[in-house]
């Protein structure tokens, strides 16, 4: 894999390779020595214009647990912030010798122009930009579903068949994008609600149903029901009247947890607004999968920087 | 010294005809008067090229004073003549901002002294393009720079009232409002065309309603003031009905289409090649195809560049942080070609209406006349038998943000004449040494 930038770009092979290899990296972390040591002499820049640190962690685990050198360079504090261009920040990693840049931008597009651009050779890891896509969280998804539903036998498996609703701001979800490409690819069927506000004027070529009633969506039974965060500045940019009106309509409180099936997986990609998007009853409750997903986050990672970084690298 | 004198043989004219022609002291001589007066001129076979008029761009972004990093008064012209522009319209968002007599004769006066083109100014229609006080529009008017059309191009004028005052009083001198139409509300942000693809690539929304609403509000008020109202880069298939409508109904409107907006689509934005981010933004397949055949039933009344070059730098970065816009002189006669000449909508007499005569019309300045007897020598040789791979040589101002770089594109300017003055010569623009002094001569003949 020379890159990885979407999960649009990946066939259901090369999607359940990843998950496969994320099996693997998953059995490590059961082993007293958490560490492999396949990336010895690699460097691994984790290049964060935003702020995540639960996504910047979890690369810095997957990196260090493959034994690679880590270097982070966040926003906050460096030349990054004061407006030193993408491109020279690239060449200074390129010389450096990075070997694989992970990049977190607000920007939509910011890892493809990497990628594309000729400032850096190294493979490119798209750690979410702008409203664009967030591979490795969708990956991780997948690995979390995969692994309820097939537990041991996990490995060659896809997701046949399985319902996945996804609840809430869809239009600004990099998440909610990677998710819909990957599930559709891996056999899932996805269906997406929210206020209408709060969708792509036009989803016609999404592999995906469109819902705004939550109520509906959870009468229909899905395996999957992936609540999705709401930022505060949604609340002010008229796309809903009010945070109560929003739980009221589109939030999973515990009502509408208990009239979902004991095994229905619920998901979050964090981090929660507890009484807004999603209850505490729901977020703690045994069909909530929010901790199994930060876990299978080292794992996924691990598997997307080993295939970026071992074995030869492809020209493209 | 006296002037070269050029006489151009077996030249195609937009009807299809042939003839020579003979060009002395600034002045046309087309037909078989052209060989009398041929001895010492400078001869140039024309056997399989067009001669148009001198091509007039009623939306150029010269960028001086303020930006010279991107372009200057004399570099932008010297892309204008290699593109077969003899005269360009300067749009006003310089800095200072062109909201003064003292700025647009400054422009003026640039052009002159560069030689490659008239350089018309467009004064701004607000003050420092901030739209909330009227710019000094009647001093720009009776300035040595006559400014006859007024825009805040790079802003809507989007306050109703402001907009309704600027249409009445520039009819005192007979000006126009060129409005570069977009809700700046419903736009805040934006970064490509609103459809499934922005959806799919997570770009900002740029919404065809927001260029439409504003030209169906400017109609109403062009028609309620009886003003003359000049729509700049219309880019959809709404806007298209609404100025259709509008035209039927009586209202004084004129509308524009760039060269890019008749030839690419929104699929380009795919790659985040900022090259290709400009605004308005490209739009779908099916407004490509409304812009083309309005252009050829006359609902669109020219083709405009709206050549906005920018630094490397500001194209060299992620797709938000890229300024907008392209450059786009050199290549629209070979776009314009492509897009409505090889898929036979318009034929050259029609080009040389939508991109010379109509726009000195519109901007009311004498020019743009036809290739005839006595008329001023501005004068375009086109040679349209070849197609090329459209590369960074064909650029001949400082902006290389070129999306047609590496494209073919067919046919090409191989001269230009501005006032008798070959301002390119075999493909190649002059010097710039030799079109400020070739400029200083011409002005002494008068
Ligand atoms: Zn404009």
């Amino acid at each position: 894999m020379r890159h990885l930038l979407s999960t649009r770009d990946l066939d259901r092979d090369a999607a359940i390779g990843i998950l496969d290899v994320a099996e693997d990296m998953a059995d490590v972390a059961t082993r007293e020595v958490k560490k492999l040591p396949t990336l010895r002499g690699k460097t691994v820049v984790n290049l964060f214009f935003e702020d995540s640190t639960r996504t910047r962690i979890s690369f810095e685990a997957a990196a260090k647990r493959l034994s690679a050198d880590v270097i982070t360079f966040s926003a906050k504090g460096s030349s990054v912030s004061k407006g030193e261009s993408l491109k020279d920040t690239a060449q200074t990693l390129a010389a450096m010798g990075a070997d694989a840049v992970v990049i977190r931008h607000s920007a939509s597009g910011a890892p493809h122009t990497l990628a594309s651009s000729g400032w850096i050779d190294a493979g490119i890891l798209n750690a979410g930009d702008g409203t664009h896509e967030h591979p490795t969280q969708a990956l991780l998804d997948a690995f979390t579903m995969r692994k309820r539903l097939h537990g041991t036998a996990s490995r060659g498996k896809d997701l046949d068949g399985l319902r996945v609703t996804i609840v809430g701001d869809i239009l600004h979800s990099r998440v909610a994008r990677s998710n819909v490409w990957l599930l559709d690819t891996l056999g899932a069927e996805v269906t997406l609600v929210a206020p209408p506000t709060l969708l792509p004027v036009d989803t016609n070529q999404w592999p995906a149903g469109i819902g705004y009633d939550l109520d509906t969506a959870i009468a229909d039974d899905p395996d999957v029901i992936m609540m999705l965060r709401i930022q505060a500045e949604r609340m002010n940019a008229a796309f809903f009247p009010n945070a109560r009106e929003y739980s009221r309509t589109w939030g999973l409180d515990a009502e509408r947890l208990v009239r979902l099936r004991p095994d229905t997986m619920v998901m979050h990609p964090g981090p929660m607004i507890r009484g807004l998007e999603i209850s505490a009853a729901a977020a703690d409750s045994p069909r909530s999968l929010v901790r199994d997903q930060v876990a299978s986050g080292v794992s996924v990672r691990m598997a997307a920087l080993y295939l970026l970084l071992s074995g030869d690298r492809e020209v493209n | 010294m006296s002037r070269e004198r050029f006489f151009i043989e077996g030249a195609t004219l937009v009807d299809g005809s042939s003839a020579d022609i003979l060009i002395s002291d600034g002045t046309l001589t087309v037909g078989a008067d052209a060989k009398t007066g041929s001895q010492d001129a400078t001869s140039i076979d024309a056997s399989g090229l067009i001669a148009l008029p001198g091509l007039v761009d009623l939306h150029t972004h010269l960028r001086e004073p303020g930006y010279e990093q991107s372009e200057t008064v004399l570099s932008g012209t010297r892309a204008a003549a290699a593109g077969g522009y003899t005269t360009v319209f300067a749009m006003a968002n310089t800095s200072p901002v062109a909201d003064t007599a003292g700025v647009v004769e400054q422009e003026l006066s640039l052009g002159l002294a560069a030689g490659y083109a008239t350089v018309q100014p467009i004064g701004a229609v607000t003050m420092g393009l901030a739209g909330e006080r009227l710019a000094e529009l009647g001093a720009m008017a009776a300035s040595r720079a006559r400014v006859r059309v007024f825009s805040d191009d790079g802003m809507c004028v989007f306050d109703p009232l402001l907009m309704r005052r600027a249409l009445e009083y520039v009819k005192a001198f007979d000006g126009v409002i060129a409005q570069h139409a977009q809700e700046p509300r419903l736009t805040a942000g934006a970064q490509m065309n609103e459809g499934a693809l922005s959806g799919t690539l997570g770009l900002a929304g740029w919404p065809a309603v927001a260029e439409e609403s504003i030209i169906a509000r400017d109609v109403l008020l062009a028609e309620h003031v009886g003003s003359r109202l000049h729509v700049c880069h219309v880019s959809t298939a709404g806007s298209v009905d609404i100025i259709r409508w509008a035209k039927a109904r009586g209202i004084d409107v004129t509308a524009e289409v760039t060269p890019h907006h008749l030839l690419l689509t929104e699929e380009l934005v795919a790659g985040y090649d900022a090259r290709f981010k400009v605004n308005p933004p490209l739009r779908r397949e099916e407004d490509v195809q409304a812009l083309r055949s309005a252009l050829a039933d006359g609902t669109i009344d020219i083709v405009a560049t709206d050549h906005a070059p920018h630094p490397i730098e500001a194209k060299d970065c992620e797709w938000d942080a890229a300024a907008n816009g392209m450059v786009g002189l050199e290549s629209a006669l070979s776009v314009v070609h492509k897009a409505v000449v090889e898929t036979g909508l318009l034929g050259w007499s029609d080009v040389a209406r939508v991109m010379a005569q109509a726009p000195a019309r519109i901007g009311r300045v004498e020019r743009g006349r036809p290739v005839a007897s006595g008329f001023r020598a501005d004068v375009v040789l086109y040679d349209p038998n070849k197609t090329d791979v459209f590369d960074v040589d064909r650029l001949a101002g400082k902006g290389v943000n070129s999306p047609y770089l590496g494209r073919e594109l067919p046919g090409r300017v191989l001269w230009t004449f501005h006032g008798g003055t070959a301002t390119v010569r075999d493909g190649n623009p002059i010097a710039k040494d030799e079109a400020a002094s070739l400029a200083k001569e011409s002005e002494q003949h008068g």
